[in-house]
């Protein structure tokens, strides 16, 4: 009942986060919005693995997570460099 | 008995509690009016609505393989949702994305552009 309960809650969330993704005016609000469904889909897998009495999904979830971290690095390093492959000159100050 | 109870209904509170929260920041998404406060937004999902599920889930799990896989992904969360919000803004900002002011207190730059121009 409250694993039901927690999934629909999930899918409104995503269906809300879908809505700035396809509204959002910059291009990181866009990434944001994806990074942000990412997460919602890790905690979807899990809750759903628990309402249909899986929880084996959680590996996929564990394996979504890292995934979700690394594409969004990488579309923000594109989006700031504009090259994937950009290497700084001299190392940054801290 | 009792303490099964009250297991029982800790991991609802909490279910609870991380349901309301996903659906506060997916509504702050929408709704704020700026990169950065939605960033603030989605903080909320990651941290109190991601945290709080996860929690009611291990309660449920028991001591087993599957609390364990609940612990990494909310460690794993911890540990990139802030790496990822850290990455958002300081894209934006390089992008002269400039956060939305009531009154804009720094001093006037001549080649700045206004957030409402873009």
């Amino acid at each position: 009942m409250m694993f039901l309960m927690a999934t629909i809650a999930i899918l409104i969330a995503m269906a809300l986060v879908v809505v700035r993704a396809i509204r959002g005016p910059t291009v990181f609000d866009r990434v944001l919005a994806g990074n942000v469904i990412g997460t919602l889909a890790i905690l979807l897998l899990a809750v759903v693995g628990f309402l249909l009495g899986r929880p084996e999904w959680l590996d996929i979830a564990l394996t979504y997570g890292l995934l979700n971290l690394i594409s969004t690095l990488a579309v923000l390093k594109f989006f700031r460099h504009g090259d994937l492959a950009f290497v700084p000159k001299e190392p940054p100050k801290l | 008995m009792t303490m099964e109870m009250v297991i029982f209904g800790l991991s609802w509170l909490l279910i609870g509690i991380g349901s309301v929260f996903v659906v506060i920041g997916a509504v702050g998404i929408v709704r704020m009016p700026d990169v950065f406060t939605r960033l603030h937004a989605a903080s909320l999902i990651e941290t109190l609505g991601g945290g709080a599920l996860l929690l009611g889930l291990m309660l449920q799990a028991g001591f087993t393989l599957v609390t364990l896989k609940l612990a990494m992904i909310l460690l794993l969360f911890v540990f990139t949702a802030p790496v990822a919000t850290h990455a958002v803004a300081q894209a934006a900002l390089h992008q002269e994305v400039m956060p939305k002011l009531a009154s804009d207190r720094r001093p006037h730059q001549a080649g700045g552009k206004s957030p409402e121009a873009r």
